[in-house]
C-alpha cells in the first residue's frame, strides 16, 4: 500500500456552471478497497466519472495509475461499472459478455470465469431484460471484470441485492484486492464501510473524512460510521 | 480502427437484430408488399410502376436502416452502454463501422428479396443490372445508417427519434424528383433538392432503371451518395464524446 493508485490534488469539477467538488486531495492506494461513502446528491459518481475518464470540465491534478485520468492507456486497465446496469438488454448474458471480452480484447474463456465470479452462470443463456435488477447489476460488473483490470470503479455495485449475494460480492472484491487490483467502490450504506480497507466521506463535493475505519472513528469519537458522519457533517458546515 | 473490434460489434448489432424477429420481419416484408401494391395501383399504366418501381428500391433501405439506426443508436446513449464502451479501448471508427457493416449486411438481404421480387412475378422493368441495382441500394442504405447515427445526437427519445422520419425524409422524398420532375419546381426547392442527398439516391436507381449503360450522371450520383456517408460518419463521430457533462 505505498503507491497511489489515484491520485488527486484541488479536483474541481463543474457542471451545468455549478460547482460540484470543491478542490479534492485524495489518494487511494493500490491493492486495497476503498469505500467512497457519503448522501446521495454528494459527488459520488462524479468522482468516480472524472477517475474513470468521462467525466468534462475537470480541473486540478488527477492521475490515475501514474497517468492523468483519461489517458488512453487507461481504457485497458480501468473497469467501471455505473450505477444502472450499462448492457444490452435484448441481447443474451453471454453474448453481451462475449461482445465486451472481444472489445477488450479479453479470451473468451474469460466469459465463464467472471460469470462464475458474479454467480450467474446458471443465466448465461437468459436475455439480459428477462433478468431481476440484482442480477441486471451483476451482468454489468462481470462485464468489467473481463479485461482482469488494475483498477476496478463500482459505482453502488451492491444497491438492490439481498444480504447474501452483497456478502458474496464483497468477498470477491476482498479477492480481487489480494490479488493486487484497485478497488474504489461507492456506497450511500454506511455499514458497507466495514468492509472497505480505507474509507472518503464525500459530502456536498467535499472530503470530509480520509483514513481507515477505525482512524474515522477514533477522530470522531464515534461507535459507528454513521454517527462519525453525522458528527463530521456538524462540524464541516456545507 | 480495428478490424477485431468493427467485425465484433457488427455481430453484436445483428445478434440484437435477429432476437427482435417481428422488425426483421419488418424489414423485409414491408417492401415487398408496397411494391406489389404499387404493382397493382398502377395495374392499368405499368410504365408508372416501372418509373417509380427502381427508385423506391432506393427509398426501402435509406429509410428503414435511418428509422433502425437512429433508434439503435439512441439506446445506445441513453442506457449507457455508449459511454461504457467510450471508457474501453474502441476506436469512435469501430463503433461507426461495426454499425455500418451490419445495417449494410441487413440492407444486402433486403434488397436481394426486394428486387428479386420486383423484376421477377412483378415485372418491374430496369434496363441495368441487378448488381447495379444491389450496389445502389446497400449505399442508399448506408447513407440512412450514416443520417441515423448522426441524428440520433440530437433526439431524446425514441418519439423524438421517429420525429425525423417526417421532419428529415419525406421533405427529401418530396423534392427528390419523382413526384414532381425537379425542372418544374420553384427555383429555391430546386435548390434545395440539388442539396439533399436523397435525390442523387433515387436518380441513381433512376439511371440504372433507364439504360445498360453506367452513365456518367450514374458516377456522380454514386460518387455524391459516397461522399455524403463519409461525411455524416465523420459528423456523427464527433457527437460521440469520450467525455460528457
Amino acid at each position: 500500500m505505498t503507491t497511489s493508485a489515484v491520485l488527486g490534488r484541488d479536483v474541481r469539477v463543474d457542471r451545468g456552471g455549478r460547482p460540484v467538488l470543491h478542490g479534492l486531495d485524495l489518494d487511494v492506494p493500490a491493492g486495497a478497497v476503498t469505500g467512497l461513502l457519503g448522501p446521495s446528491g454528494g459527488g459520488k459518481s462524479t468522482l468516480l466519472r472524472a477517475v474513470v475518464g468521462v467525466q468534462a470540465h475537470v480541473r486540478g491534478r488527477l492521475e490515475v495509475l501514474g497517468l492523468p485520468a483519461g489517458s488512453p492507456d487507461l481504457r485497458r486497465r480501468v473497469g467501471y461499472v455505473t450505477q444502472s446496469p450499462a448492457v444490452y438488454a435484448d441481447l443474451s448474458v453471454r453474448d453481451n459478455l462475449g461482445y465486451f471480452a472481444d472489445v477488450l480484447r479479453a479470451p473468451r474463456s474469460r466469459v465463464d470465469e467472471v460469470l462464475a465470479d458474479v454467480a450467474l452462470a446458471e443465466a448465461a443463456g437468459q436475455r439480459v431484460d428477462s433478468l431481476s435488477g440484482g442480477q441486471r447489476a451483476r451482468v454489468s460488473l462481470a462485464t468489467a471484470l473481463l479485461g482482469e483490470p488494475d483498477l476496478l470503479v463500482l459505482d453502488e455495485p451492491t444497491v438492490g441485492l439481498d444480504p447474501v449475494l452483497r456478502r458474496d460480492l464483497w468477498a470477491l472484491f476482498r479477492r480481487l484486492a489480494d490479488r493486487g487490483r484497485t478497488l474504489v467502490v461507492s456506497s450511500h450504506v454506511m455499514d458497507e464501510a466495514s468492509r472497505c480497507d480505507r474509507l472518503l466521506l464525500l459530502r456536498d463535493g467535499r472530503l470530509v473524512a480520509d483514513g481507515t475505519l477505525d482512524e474515522v472513528l477514533a477522530r470522531t469519537g464515534a461507535d459507528d460510521v454513521e454517527q462519525a458522519f453525522l458528527r463530521l457533517a456538524e462540524e464541516v458546515p456545507a | 480502427m480495428s478490424a477485431r473490434t468493427t467485425l465484433a460489434t457488427a455481430r453484436r448489432v445483428l445478434q440484437q437484430l435477429r432476437g427482435d424477429h417481428r422488425t426483421l420481419a419488418l424489414l423485409l416484408l414491408v417492401p415487398l408488399v408496397l411494391l406489389t401494391l404499387l404493382r397493382y395501383v398502377f395495374d392499368a399504366q405499368p410504365q408508372v410502376f416501372d418509373r417509380i418501381g427502381g427508385p423506391l428500391l432506393a427509398l426501402f433501405p435509406f429509410t428503414s436502416m435511418f428509422l433502425v439506426t437512429s433508434v439503435a443508436m439512441l439506446r445506445e446513449r441513453t442506457s449507457g452502454t455508449l459511454e461504457r464502451l467510450l471508457s474501453m479501448p474502441i476506436g469512435k471508427a469501430d463503433l461507426l463501422g461495426g454499425y455500418a457493416l451490419a445495417f449494410g449486411l441487413v440492407a444486402v438481404v433486403q434488397t436481394v428479396v426486394a428486387s428479386a421480387v420486383a423484376l421477377g412475378p412483378l415485372g418491374l422493368d430496369v434496363a441495368g443490372s441487378t448488381g447495379l441495382v444491389v450496389l445502389l441500394a446497400v449505399l442508399d442504405a448506408l447513407l440512412g445508417t450514416a443520417l441515423g447515427l448522426l441524428l440520433s445526437a440530437f433526439a431524446r427519445s425514441e418519439f423524438q427519434a421517429v420525429q425525423f422520419l417526417p421532419a428529415v425524409v419525406l421533405p427529401q422524398l418530396l423534392l427528390c424528383g419523382l413526384f414532381a420532375p425537379r425542372e418544374a419546381m420553384a427555383t429555391p426547392l430546386r435548390w434545395l433538392s440539388d442539396v439533399f442527398p436523397l435525390t442523387y439516391a433515387v436518380d441513381g436507381m433512376q439511371q440504372v432503371a433507364a439504360s445498360p449503360d453506367v452513365t456518367g450522371d450514374l458516377v456522380l450520383d454514386l460518387a455524391v451518395v459516397a461522399g455524403c456517408i463519409v461525411a455524416f460518419l465523420a459528423l456523427g463521430s464527433a457527437t460521440l464524446p469520450r467525455r460528457s457533462e
